[in-house]
């Protein structure tokens, strides 16, 4: 079947399964690995994809469900610019270790901060209790979500 | 990023960051390849049985599926095992746990791959299993290993000082306490994978998430009976790895898997639940402890009894329960001490290394033991601890003197005077309705390095490339701690070069060299040693050679610069570049080998133990936990944390914090929710639904101290800070509640049921007494 989609800003067609999982479409197809799989099954988050800015679990959607959504994974997550400033947050705030949880991570954080630009820690952690992490105790993750909110925040101001 | 050259002592942000925020590194189970195919295993799913018969005919027809291998198809031994070489690859006749492999396939893809699986048909006599420590030691057991000296006791052992038994008598407090601890699982988030193939003129190449390399490639040597020239392992960044990964997964299968597959790559990635029921496991054990001291809280007397469920194979019991014994009485001076310990065999899962090696089980029990004294003696849980902690020249139970840094004092000390502690009885006063407060301390440590009875050894290369850049062959994985960004630092501090003039190589047994296991704390110490003696001996060769072309009658008068050697006389300078160009490339790479120093004494006792005992230095923590228990759910709370560790010199104090923070986390995991529960054998809690880990929401804000004591031995004073953080979380939060409410919980994790059940009985036993 073919499945048309926007993907990291991009047209995207493909002939493809639609029950193929999405996840393995993305990492196996477009090459795109920064997508994690930690369990397959929609509980650690490391699959963590936007869908039309959303944050969903690609571990737990089909092929056909892509059909005239955009997607963004991490590799996309930066557009035109070198880093998204929640990626250089969370380098800079030390929030990743091993990193397989990061990119899910920071997707989940960027839909956060869509809705919520200005979120409490109490509300980034409620945020990301969808996506785990063995390494770090997420307390430097959280820390990074503020400082990107901020970083954000202050680019807007300059923008505006 | 702006350049700038990494230094010692800076939070440097770390070399891999980012690359791995942005989704570019890669890890193995990033590698696919064209003509890629899939291997799996088809496993018992039985504990204990003998295999009569295998019928893979209807999967064999299957269109798609390449082969099917069985264990008469294992071209070496067929045995795999650290120290015992017990476990095979593919199980012939005997079945010892459920997780145990039976049959490889080898598919076009995923979905074939499943279906071949599914249509092995495993005919297996079942016999009686062995699911308890207690069922093990039964004079009639049965046996899992029937070539196993007769019993199930993988391996006894005795630790003693002085006199344990007469040294009773003169004790005036004796208590008594049995704990149990039960198995958990690292839930890396990258489960076991790994991608293999055979090159054209028959090597076979393997990448693979490993926390030990050298180790694998030995190992798939000795049970496939390949020559170990014939065989490259590369192990890029893992996506964690806690112990679990420090021996063989998938090593062995994929490679015979490679050997069966006509020159494709086939990639292996098991899935959460077969990581669950093969993966490795922490220990289950019981610990009976009895602990005699003076009226004044001098500890006297230590004896106790622990009992290791190790699992259905050897892999690294022994050397857990070692770990386990050596660190059983504490951080603390007492000086008669009889600990003796069995590691056993059973039908469960198989139990090996995980972050805190034997030493995150015990430290529930002598922490659990020195608070009942406490509360026995009217002292207060601090002065206790302090008053016994062991200072340098001391012998630690296992009669090792401790003639480096020792810094459990200072630990205890930060903690005391910290606002958390002081404040504790007004905080505990505020406890809103319904709820009650407890701050709990624990004193632990950790020892480092392999112990004695085989070298902890690294082999650093560092290179001058032919574009005047510098790179480091790291020949330890990092699996996340970061001990690739302290190689940077290192290669940058003395080298004076910037960051993107530094590139590091990660293990590849073709490229780099044997640097051991990632694992023990020994990481960052031993290469970090290493690397410093081979980048001084490369700084000693550039100068060197830049001195001929610039006609420097001294050294003295050239530096190494960013790029360049300059002659700080005239101001001429030589661009790196330049200068290796008429080095030939032998000439531009320096190699050096640095060997842990080990203990010098402690020796007359332990003898039981091969390897890994004892050790010689140690990293020490003191942990403050305050926690907040709901009275109607008996839900358990972690408000506030803090550590306070010596790991000696801190090389970055940001991969120092993350440290510190991860290992709390995991601790709090281990203290409140994390169980692998079993129902004979077999797996209750098979995935990240079931077998819970601590979220977001469950941490809460950590702080760190360190008291950083300057370990002589080490790089730049340094010593291991990965797993000491975890020993503290279980016992400061068993305290803790006891604080609280006056329960003391003996079996971890400390679930609302369990909290529960204690208070009823707790109640029950007041309502009884006769008022
Ligand atoms: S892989 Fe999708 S939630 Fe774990
Ligand atoms: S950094 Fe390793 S899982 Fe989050």
């Amino acid at each position: 079947m073919i499945i048309r989609f926007v993907l990291n800003g991009e047209e995207t067609q493909i002939d493809c399964a639609p029950d193929r999982r999405v996840i393995d479409l993305l990492r196996e197809d477009f090459g795109l690995t920064g997508i994690k799989e930690g369990c397959g099954s929609g509980e650690c988050g490391t699959c963590t994809i936007l869908v039309d800015g959303e944050n969903r679990l690609s571990c737990l959607m089909l092929a056909v469900q892509l059909e005239g959504k955009s997607i963004t994974t991490i590799e996309g997550l930066a557009g035109e610019n070198r880093q998204h400033p929640l990626q250089e947050a969370f380098i800079r705030c030390g929030a990743v270790q091993c990193g397989y949880c990061s990119p899910g991570m920071i997707l989940a954080a960027r839909a956060l901060l869509t809705e919520n630009p200005e979120p409490t820690r109490e509300q980034i952690r409620e945020a990301l209790s969808g996506n785990l992490c063995r390494c770090t105790g997420y307390q430097k993750i959280v820390d990074a979500v503020e400082a990107a909110a901020r970083a954000m925040q202050k680019q807007k101001e300059k923008a505006g | 990023m702006k350049s700038f050259i990494p230094e010692i002592g800076c939070s440097i942000p770390r070399a891999d960051g980012e690359a791995k925020v942005s989704g570019e590194e890669k890890y193995a189970t990033d590698h696919y390849g064209d003509g890629l195919l899939w291997a799996g295993v088809r496993r018992a799913g039985i504990p204990h049985g003998r295999i009569r018969g295998l019928d893979a005919g209807q999967a064999k027809n299957l269109p798609g599926v390449i082969a099917i291998l069985t264990g008469r198809d294992v071209p070496g031994t067929n045995r795999q095992g650290i120290v015992h070489k017990d476990q095979p690859v593919l199980c012939t006749d005997k079945i010892r746990h459920c997780g145990d492999p039976v049959a490889l396939v080898l598919a076009e893809d995923r979905t074939v791959l499943a279906q071949a699986l599914a249509l092995i048909t495993v005919d297996i006599e079942p016999l009686p299993g062995i699911f308890s420590i207690d069922d093990a030691l039964r004079p009639d057991a049965p046996l899992v290993h029937e070539e196993h000296s007769g019993s199930n006791v993988l391996l006894a052992a005795t630790v003693d000082k002085g006199n344990a038994e007469e040294a009773f008598s003169e004790c005036d407090v004796i208590l008594e306490e049995t704990f149990t601890v039960p198995s958990v699982a690292h839930a890396f988030l990258e489960t076991e994978n790994g991608i293999a193939w055979q090159e054209p003129d028959g090597k076979i190449v393997l990448v693979v998430s490993t926390q030990a390399p050298f180790r694998d490639r030995f190992e798939i040597s000795h049970a496939l009976g390949i020559p170990m020239d014939r065989l490259r392992i590369i192990g890029p960044y893992l996506g964690g790895g806690f112990g679990g990964k420090d021996g063989a997964t998938v090593q062995c299968l994929l490679v015979l898997a490679a050997i069966h597959a006509g020159g494709r790559r086939v990639k292996m990635w098991w899935s959460r639940e077969e990581s669950m029921a093969a993966g490795f496991k922490r220990h289950a054990v019981r610990m009976e402890y009895r602990l005699g001291a003076g009226s004044d809280g001098t500890l006297h007397a230590l004896k106790c009894r622990l009992y290791y469920d190790t699992g259905a194979y050897a892999h690294l019991g022994g050397e857990v329960m070692a770990l386990g014994m050596e660190h059983a009485s504490g951080p603390y001076r007492i000086p008669h001490t009889l600990i003796e310990g069995w590691c056993v065999y059973t039908n469960n899962p198989v139990a090996g290394a995980m972050r805190g090696f034997g030493v995150a089980q015990v430290s529930f029990a002598f922490e659990g033991m020195m608070d009942r004294l406490a509360e026995k003696l009217r002292m207060d849980p601090l002065d206790l601890r302090m008053k016994n902690a062991l200072q340098r020249g001391d012998k630690n139970g296992a009669g090792v003197t401790m003639t480096h840094s020792t810094g459990i004092v200072s630990c205890l000390e930060a903690v005391g005077s910290h606002p958390l502690w002081k404040g504790k009885e007004q905080w505990m006063a505020e406890a809103p309705p319904f709820k009650k407060r407890g701050v709990g301390v624990a004193a632990v440590f950790n020892a480092m390095g392999y112990g004695r009875g085989l070298p902890d050894s690294a082999i650093a290369k560092v290179e001058l490339t032919a574009e005047g850049k510098i790179r480091v062959y790291c020949g330890v994985s990092d699996m996340g701690q970061g001990n690739a960004t302290a190689f940077f630092q290192i290669a940058g501090g003395v080298l004076g070069q910037e960051n993107d003039a530094i590139e590091l190589v990660q293990p590849d047994t073709a490229r780099t060299l044997p640097s051991g296991s990632a694992s023990a704390g020994r990481t960052t110490y031993t290469y970090g040693n290493a690397l410093i003696q081979a980048a001084e001996e490369l700084r000693r060769r550039i100068i060197g050679r830049a001195a001929l072309m610039i006609l420097a009658d001294t050294v003295d008068e050239l530096e190494l610069l960013p790029g360049r050697v300059k002659h700080l006389k005239s101001g001429r300078e030589i661009p790196l570049n330049i200068l290796a160009s008429v080095m030939p490339p032998e000439d531009r790479i320096c190699i050096s080998q640095f060997i842990m120093p080990v203990a010098r004494d402690g020796l007359e006792t332990g003898k039981a133990f091969f390897i890994g005992f004892p050790h010689l230095l140690f990293s020490y923590a003191a942990h403050l936990a305050a926690v907040e228990m709901d009275e109607l759910t008996g839900t358990l709370e972690v408000k506030a944390y803090l550590a306070a560790t010596d790991a000696g010199r801190v090389l970055n104090p940001q991969s120092y914090e993350q440290q510190v923070h991860g290992a709390i986390a995991q601790g709090i995991g281990y203290a409140l929710c994390e169980e692998i529960k079993l129902e004979e054998g077999r797996i209750l809690t098979p995935d990240l639904a079931t077998f819970i880990i601590p979220g977001a929401m469950d941490i809460p804000d950590m702080m760190s101290i360190s008291v950083e004591t300057c370990e002589t031995s080490g790089p730049y004073g340094m010593k291991g800070a990965g797993e000491v953080g975890i020993n503290g979380p279980l016992p400061a939060i068993a305290g803790a509640l006891a604080q609280a409410c006056g329960i003391r919980v003996k079996t971890a994790p400390l679930t609302a049921e369990r909290i529960l059940e204690a208070m009823v009985e707790q109640q029950t036993a007041c309502e009884r007494k006769p008022s």
